[in-house]
C-alpha cells in the first residue's frame, strides 16, 4: 500500500549516472569510489596556474543558501567557477522567506532564469528532495546540506582524505566524536563508511547527543573517550554548536571538554597513525585542543583542499548524467 | 419512502447477524428483517446481492474545515465524500474560524450540514476558548446546541490543572472529552515518529513516550474526576495496554484509531513525502499490529478517518514544513477490507469498528439495524476493484498517499434516515 520514492529513483538515471546528489543513502561503492577518482583527477587542476576545465561552460548553477554558510558556499562557488559555470549565490533566508514566498515560489521564479543547477542548503531535512522532486526535468540538485539529514559532499571529502592518508577503506576503524545527534555530517559520515566496507564506524558521545537507533545506521556506541577511540585509524571529531549548552542536553563546556575533548592525551589511545579530521569551523578548547587540530595528525585542511575536488567531481557528474550525450568527462 | 435493500450480507455486529437477508426500511426506519412488514409495498429497490449491508459507519473525526478554512473544504464537499465512503455520520473537531467554542459556530455548522443533505454531523465542541487552553468553555451551551462532546483538537492545555478543571466541569454536565493524548514537551518540534527512520532521515521525532506519558496522566485524571474521557487516535502498543487496564479497572475510557496508523508504518516516510506526514505521527510495524489486536480485543473502540483535506500548497513543502494530515474517508473502508482479506482483521470487527464501536463512544442512536433503529445503512461491494484519483476523489482535499493506487471494495448506496445520499 506504501508509494515511496526512494532516494535512487530520484537521483539516477536510467544508466545509473547522477543526476541529483541528493544522499548517499542507496548509492553503491562503485558510483562513491567513481566520485573519489573523479575528484582526484581534479586535484591536480588546482595546482595548475590557469585553475580551470571547460566542463560546465555555458551553464549557470545557481547556490541556494537558506541558511548561512561561509565555508561550504564558498568551496562550491570556487568549485563551479573551476568548471567555468557562471555562478549566482542567493542567500535567501533574508529575502524571500521573509516576505512570505513560498519555497515553491522561489524556485519556480529561478527556474525562469533558466538555471541548470542548484546546489541547495536548508534549515529543513529533505528540503533538496522536495526540490528535486518540484523542479523542471532539466535542473540538477546538489545537497550542501539539509537540516539534521545529510551532507553529501562533506562526507565525500571526508573519504577522500580518508583514501589519500589511508590508501583505501579496508580494515579501518573510524570514531566519530561529538554531537551526533543534531549533525547531517555525521548521518553522511557513517553511510560513506559503511558503503565503502570499513571494518568499524565507532559513535562516542553522551546518550543527550546520540539519536535512538544509531546502530541502524551500523555505528557501534560508545560513551567514553578511552574505550571509543582504542585503537582506531581515524578520528572525526564533531563541532559542538554553543548553543547546545543552554538546554538540558550539557551541562557545560568544561564538562563536555573533560569527557569529549580531543586532546593530546586522549590521542594516544587511537593508534599511533591515526589522523585527525573535523569538518570546521572548529572550536578550539570546546571540543578539540589546539595542538591536536594543528598537530601532526591533523588533516583537516587537506580537508578544506579536498573539499573543491569532491564539489567538481560531484557537479560534474551530475550535469553530465543530466545532460547525457554533452560535456561528458571525456571532453577534459 | 419505502426502500426494500434486496438479498445483502446482512452484517450488524450489535445484534450478532450475519445473514443474506432482505431489510425493510420506511419513514426513516429499520421496519424489517426478512420478511416485511404487512403491507409493505417498496416504492423504491436496492439489489443488494453480492454486497454487505451494513449500519452506516460513524465517524469520529472528520475535519470538514467550515467555517474559516474553505480553501481545504467545505462542509457541503467533506460531508458528500464522507457518505460516498459509507459515512452516515461524522464528527468535527472544533478548529475551525473561529474555533467551535460558541453555540453561534455549532449552529453555523449544524445548519450547513443540514442544508447540504449528505451525512449527520456531530460538532465536537472546544474545550477551552479558543482552543488556547486557559479558559474553559461553556460546555453547557455548546452541549444544548448540538456538541456531542467537547475538546481541545490538537491543541494542549496550559497545565494539568486547566486539563483537571475542564474533566471536572465537563462531569457535572455529562460531557465527553475528546483528548489527543500528547505531552507536548516531550513532542516538542517533531514530525515523524522516533525511531531509526527519523534517524536517517534526520527529521525530529515524536517519541512513543510523548504519547504513553499523556494516556497515563489523563486516565489519572479520568479516574479522579469520573468523566467520560475518548482518547483519540492512539499510535503505540504502549497506549492500548494502559487503555485496556484502565477499562479493566472499570473507568469510563474510550478510545479510537486513525486509519493510516492500522495501514501505514514509519518506513512510509523514507523518501521524505509530504503525503505521509500525519499527527501523531506512523510508527513501527509492533505498534501496527498491536492497535489491529486493540480492536480485536475491543480495547480501542472504533476506527476513524482523521480526515484532513488540504489545498495543495499545504503539502507542497520540506517535510517538516508541509502540514500534517491526510484526506482519507473516501478510502477507510477499502483500506480496512484490504486488512480482512491479509487475515488481520474480521468482518465483523471492521463494521463495529466503524458503527456501533464509535455509536458507543459518542452515545448516539446509529450502528444497529435491528428493527426499529435509524435507517442509516451502507451498502457495499467487497470485491470490487477502483482506482483512486484526484477526478475519483469528492473531498475538496486531493491530499492521499493513495492516489493512483487500485484499491478493493466500493461503496454502492449510502441511506441517511432511509434517504439514499449516495448510489
Amino acid at each position: 500500500m506504501k508509494q515511496v520514492m526512494e532516494p535512487n529513483q530520484l537521483q539516477l538515471n536510467e544508466q545509473g549516472q547522477l543526476k541529483h546528489f541528493l544522499t548517499l543513502d542507496g548509492l553503491d561503492k562503485k558510483l562513491l569510489t567513481e566520485i573519489l577518482d573523479t575528484a582526484d583527477s581534479f586535484i591536480e587542476v588546482g595546482a595548475r596556474s590557469i585553475k580551470k576545465v571547460p566542463l560546465l561552460r555555458g551553464k549557470t548553477v545557481v547556490n541556494l543558501f537558506f541558511e548561512a554558510s561561509t565555508r561550504t558556499r564558498s568551496t562550491f562557488e570556487l568549485a563551479a567557477k573551476r568548471l567555468s559555470a557562471d555562478v549566482l549565490n542567493l542567500n535567501i533566508s533574508t529575502s524571500a522567506t521573509s516576505k512570505g514566498e513560498s519555497l515553491s515560489d522561489t524556485l519556480q521564479n529561478l527556474e525562469a532564469m533558466a538555471s541548470d543547477m542548484f546546489v541547495v542548503r536548508h534549515s529543513s531535512s529533505g528540503a533538496p528532495h522536495f526540490i528535486a522532486e518540484s523542479v523542471t526535468p532539466n535542473v540538477s540538485i546538489i545537497n550542501a546540506g539539509d537540516g539534521r539529514h545529510a551532507h553529501p559532499t562533506q562526507a565525500m571529502l571526508d573519504m577522500l582524505t580518508i583514501r589519500q592518508h589511508k590508501g583505501g577503506f579496508e580494515g579501518l576503524s573510524v570514531a566519530i566524536v561529538g554531537d551526533i545527534l543534531h549533525s547531517r555530517v555525521a548521518r553522511s559520515q557513517i553511510r560513506a563508511l559503511k558503503t565503502l566496507d570499513v571494518s568499524e564506524v565507532r559513535v562516542i558521545a553522551p546518550n543527550t547527543l546520540l539519536p535512538v537507533d544509531i546502530e541502524s545506521l551500523g555505528a557501534t556506541i560508545f560513551s567514553t573517550m578511552k574505550e571509543g577511540l582504542d585503537n582506531v585509524d581515524v578520528v572525526i571529531m564533531l563541532r559542538l554548536q554553543r548553543e547546545r549548552m543552554e538546554g538540558a542536553l550539557l551541562p557545560s563546556e568544561h564538562e563536555f571538554y573533560e569527557l569529549y575533548g580531543l586532546t593530546t592525551e586522549k590521542l594516544k589511545y587511537a593508534k599511533p597513525d591515526a589522523i585527525v579530521m573535523h569538518p570546521g569551523p572548529i572550536n578550539r578548547g570546546v571540543e578539540i585542543e589546539s595542538a591536536v587540530a594543528d598537530g601532526p595528525q591533523s588533516v583537516i585542511l587537506n580537508q578544506v583542499t579536498n573539499g573543491i575536488a569532491v564539489r567538481m567531481a560531484v557537479m560534474s557528474m551530475a550535469m553530465s548524467g543530466h545532460v547525457a550525450g554533452r560535456d561528458k568527462l571525456g571532453e577534459l | 419512502m419505502n426502500i426494500e435493500i434486496k438479498s445483502g450480507r446482512i452484517i450488524d455486529p450489535a445484534n450478532g447477524v450475519d445473514e443474506v437477508q432482505s431489510l425493510y426500511v420506511a419513514d426513516g426506519k429499520v421496519v424489517g428483517l426478512g420478511s416485511a412488514p404487512e403491507g409493505y409495498k417498496a416504492e423504491n429497490t436496492i439489489d443488494a446481492s453480492g454486497c454487505i449491508v451494513s449500519p452506516g459507519f460513524i465517524d469520529l473525526c472528520t475535519y470538514l474545515r467550515e467555517p474559516g478554512y474553505e480553501y481545504k473544504g467545505t462542509v457541503a464537499s467533506e460531508t458528500r465524500a464522507a457518505v460516498k465512503g459509507g459515512f452516515t455520520a461524522v464528527c468535527c473537531p472544533p478548529e475551525t474560524l473561529p474555533v467551535n467554542d460558541t453555540e453561534a459556530v455549532t449552529n453555523l455548522i449544524l445548519d450547513l450540514a443540514k442544508r447540504a443533505g449528505f451525512a449527520k454531523v456531530y460538532p465536537i465542541g472546544a474545550l477551552t476558548k479558543g482552543l488556547k487552553g486557559r479558559q474553559l468553555s461553556e460546555l453547557y451551551s455548546l452541549k444544548q446546541a448540538g456538541c456531542v462532546a467537547a475538546g481541545n483538537g490538537d491543541h494542549p492545555t496550559a497545565s494539568l490543572s486547566v486539563m483537571k478543571r475542564c474533566f471536572e466541569y465537563a462531569k457535572t454536565h455529562e460531557v465527553s472529552v475528546f483528548v489527543r493524548p500528547e505531552e507536548v514537551s516531550l513532542a516538542a518540534d517533531g514530525c515523524v515518529h522516533e525511531g531509526a527512520v527519523g534517524t536517517r532521515l534526520g527529521l525530529n521525532g515524536i517519541p512513543a513516550l510523548a504519547e504513553t506519558v499523556a494516556v497515563s496522566q489523563l486516565i489519572l485524571l479520568a479516574e479522579e474526576t469520573g468523566v467520560h474521557l475518548h482518547l483519540s487516535h492512539l499510535t503505540t502498543a504502549r497506549s492500548v495496554q494502559l487503555v485496556a487496564e484502565a477499562k479493566r479497572s472499570g473507568l469510563r475510557v474510550t478510545a479510537d484509531v486513525a486509519i493510516q496508523h492500522l495501514i501505514l508504518t514509519e518506513e512510509a516516510v523514507s523518501g521524505f513525502d509530504s503525503r505521509f506526514h500525519c499527527r501523531p505521527p506512523l510508527r513501527t510495524h509492533a505498534d501496527r499490529v498491536a492497535l489491529i489486536k486493540g480492536l480485536d480485543d475491543e480495547v480501542i473502540d472504533a476506527v476513524c478517518s482523521q480526515h484532513q483535506p488540504h489545498e495543495a500548497a499545504a503539502k507542497q513543502a520540506p517535510f517538516a514544513d508541509s502540514d500534517p494530515g491526510i484526506s482519507s474517508i473516501e478510502v477507510v473502508l477499502p483500506l480496512l477490507l484490504g486488512l480482512v482479506r491479509t487475515s488481520e482483521l474480521s468482518l465483523a470487527t471492521l463494521v463495529k469498528a466503524l458503527s456501533v464501536g464509535a455509536a458507543g463512544v459518542l452515545e448516539v442512536a446509529g450502528g444497529s439495524l435491528a428493527v426499529g433503529s435509524v435507517a442509516d445503512i451502507c451498502v457495499f461491494d467487497p470485491d470490487k476493484m477502483w482506482r483512486v484519483t484526484s477526478e475519483s476523489m469528492i473531498s475538496a482535499g486531493k491530499n492521499t498517499p493513495w492516489g493512483e493506487h487500485e484499491v478493493q471494495g466500493l461503496v454502492k448506496h449510502t441511506l441517511v434516515d432511509g434517504r439514499i445520499v449516495y448510489a
